[in-house]
């Protein structure tokens, strides 16, 4: 039981480490009332762009052993972090200056970052004419996923805690702060209040627009990360056409069920991610179809946690209460 | 107090409209398609290299080219029409139902089990009118649930339709290997194929006329349900204002249950056209995307049923296009997905002009 703990929870870290960026960064996005559906897409966009910076760092090497391990990781995050700013101010443009349908923007934005992903995933195939439909930067990527030097002699507990590439503890440490800055901090106390009742706060001399684009393309950047620690680390620097999956609207669900707390979602999201892969570990034999079933966990969990806060109507627990409206001061 | 500065008026401000007479807003509509198709084309040249008169000149070809082409442009039309007629009436009512996805899939569902455990036990025509109470139920069933937790307890319906998504393909999932034909093989393949039982019969040679004239029907159906009955009448009064709704009587947690029995109702057929109509076989990917596609269609159209006539072709047109292009080109199908995003970001953008006026500052006006 110990030693399948001990190789299942860093498996089970390892996907929950985008689902924590993304739950993050749309923690963050939310609490403003921008509900961007468009994550999932903006993790897509962050992660092929840091693809195509690393890729073109590696074409730009004279040779493969003169790779700098600073630029070989600040280019790629500096890429994906570029991509993902930029979708998230194509999203503010939309949704707080013209105040168009958050739902329909979140989810035009999703096709588009998917196809986005997708197309220059496959663009990249073509040029580096590989045969296999996915493109290796196993260079790179090698810097992302190093762990701590002294974790491997340091048993399990070097192995359930310490074996993780840089992004994972970025991660932790981001919500983290993120946490600490919603709640002890006066911008953060504006931010939740723009979300909550944005007529309000503009009386009380809050700049609406200014907190909604800051606080939706920070979270853009946050949930960025994720899909870039999905193929530089998890995926060992290997991008094949939507390998990421569903998993942008795992994140989504992640922020539910954390209630909109980011601290929550360190440990949650190792749930989730647990959940996630779970059917690869229940020993149900040659029956294929009941780990069809297990897969339903983490959705049939989200449904509970969705239920649960809607019953018990804890003010705490609620969504920001101006989620998903746009704010017209005329109409206040 | 000195006053240094002189008081300017701002660069520009923003009021609401009154209604634009509906050819103004239109030409604002086609203004902005027009602009899209023009950075489309901009992009493309850049990303691709190719001449992009010659891409849009495919991208007609591939909708168009061959009568087997239009067909297929027509069936799509109708099965996306169909789930967009289906998430109408929710929208309408302010119910955000992105769960289209999983009540096809749960109509698909009923219908391809219906399909497989009676194919053999009961004649043809008592099989389809199974089918198509099973389908009906089944998607109604789905939109339910998350209605009746919105309505008792206000629940969150934006997640709580996104994730009854997932759990509808993991049953179809569990159900598809449980019925797998050959063991194994992970999928069902076609379904009754010696014996074509239940299936949906063909009219007039052509496979696809049936789904057509059924969607036609449909639409026809929900315009006059939505704009001439009581029943359309309360939907959009709480899609207004719930509290107005509620002040002259309306009970709004009936509305919300029976629009969303109604909604999952008309997914479930299209789920039925789909399983038994077309595809005759039912995998988890059998609806494609479409219950997202449809938000976007019937928003465009501004959930009037014959508008989305129009938005489904547009997009249906530029998905068969995209794929024509990918074929000829060798570009990447995906493709079609950024030209796509792109035309729904012009036209999201330019109902901005529709709804509110800028004005801008008039040079040496000052306040008397």
């Amino acid at each position: 039981m110990f030693s399948f703990l001990v190789t299942f929870i860093p498996r089970a870290v390892a996907q929950g480490i985008p689902l924590l960026f993304g739950a993050t960064g749309e923690t963050i996005t939310e609490k403003s009332g921008n509900l961007n559906l468009g994550i999932p897409g903006i993790m897509y966009v962050g992660a092929i762009c840091g693809v195509i910076g690393s890729f073109l760092y590696e074409q730009s090497l004279p040779a493969p052993e003169a790779i700098n391990g600073f630029l070989a990781v600040v280019i790629p995050m500096l890429a994906c972090l570029l991509g993902s700013l930029l979708m998230g101010l194509l999203y503010c443009f939309l949704t707080v200056s013209l105040r168009a349908n958050q739902n329909v923007t979140g989810l035009a934005m999703t096709t588009f970052g998917v196809g986005f992903g997708n197309f220059f995933g496959g663009s990249l195939i073509k040029l580096t004419g590989s045969e296999v439909p996915s493109i290796a930067l196993s260079a790179t990527s090698s810097f992302f996923s190093r762990s701590l030097p002294f974790a491997d002699s340091l048993g399990w507990f070097g192995q359930v805690f310490l074996s993780y590439g840089f992004l994972a503890y970025l991660a932790i440490i981001i919500a983290l702060a993120a946490s600490y800055f919603l709640k002890h901090t006066r911008t953060g106390l504006h931010l939740r209040a723009v979300g909550e009742n944005p007529a309000t706060a503009d009386a009380a001399g809050i700049n609406i627009s200014r907190y909604k684009y800051a606080a939706t393309c920070v979270g853009s950047m946050i949930a960025g990360l994720g899909g870039l620690y999905y193929v530089m680390d998890y995926a060992s620097g290997v991008w094949s056409n939507n390998a990421f999956g569903d998993r942008g609207w795992l994140a989504i669900a992640l922020v539910i069920f954390t209630v909109w707390r980011p601290n929550v979602g360190i440990l949650s999201s190792i749930l989730f991610g647990g959940l996630y892969i779970l059917y690869l570990y229940i020993p149900s034999g040659t029956d294929l179809s009941i780990k069809e079933l297990y897969k339903m966990l983490p959705y049939l969990v989200t449904i509970l946690v969705l239920i649960m806060v809607s019953l018990r109507k804890k003010r705490e627990d609620q969504p920001p209460a101006h989620l998903g409206l746009a704010y017209f001061r005329e109409e206040r | 107090m000195p006053m240094n500065k002189q008081q300017q008026a701002p660069l520009f401000h923003i009021s609401k409209r009154k209604a634009l007479p509906w050819y103004q807003a239109w030409g604002i509509r086609g203004a902005a398609i027009i602009l899209a198709l023009v950075v489309c084309a901009v992009a493309t040249t850049l990303m691709t290299g190719e001449d992009p008169i010659q891409v849009y000149i495919t991208m007609f070809e591939g909708a168009f080219g061959t009568s087997r082409k239009i067909w297929i442009l027509c069936q799509n039309i109708a099965i996306l029409l169909c789930v967009s007629l289906a998430v109408t009436p929710a929208f309408k009512m302010r119910f955000w139902n992105l769960g289209a996805e999983g009540q096809v899939l749960a109509g698909g569902l009923a219908t391809a089990a219906c399909m497989i455990l009676l194919g053999d036990s009961v004649p043809n025509w008592l099989l389809i009118c199974i089918m198509i109470v099973a389908s009906i139920a089944a998607g109604a069933i789905w939109g339910l649930i998350p209605a009746f937790f919105k309505a008792k307890w206000n629940t969150n319906e934006t997640l709580f339709t996104l994730m009854m998504n997932y759990v509808a393909t993991q049953l179809v999932a569990f159900f598809v290997i449980v019925w797998e034909v050959p063991k194994g093989a992970g999928k069902i393949g076609i379904i009754n194929q010696s014996s074509e039982a239940g299936w949906l019969p063909v009219i007039g040679g052509q496979k696809y006329l049936l789904n057509i004239l059924i969607v036609a029907a449909l639409t026809i159906g929900m315009y006059v349900y939505l704009q001439y009955t009581k029943h359309g009448y309360e939907i959009s009064v709480v899609g207004e204002s719930e509290r107005t709704a509620r002040y002259v009587g309306i009970k709004v947690e009936k509305v919300i249950l029976r629009t969303m029995l109604l909604s999952g109702a008309v997914c479930g057929i299209a789920g039925l056209l789909l399983v038994g109509g077309t595809d005759h076989t039912i995998t988890t990917t059998i609806a494609g995307g479409r219950g997202f596609t449809a938000v976007m269609v019937a928003w465009l159209a501004k959930f009037n049923p014959i508008f989305m006539v129009l938005t489904t072709f547009l997009l249906s047109f530029l998905d068969r296009g995209a794929s024509e292009i990918s074929t000829i080109f060798g570009l990447n199908s995906s493709f079609g997905d950024i030209l796509t995003g792109i035309i729904l970001f012009f036209i999201i953008g330019s109902e901005f002009f529709i709804s509110y006026k800028l004005h801008f500052r008039t040079s040496g006006k000052k306040e008397g």
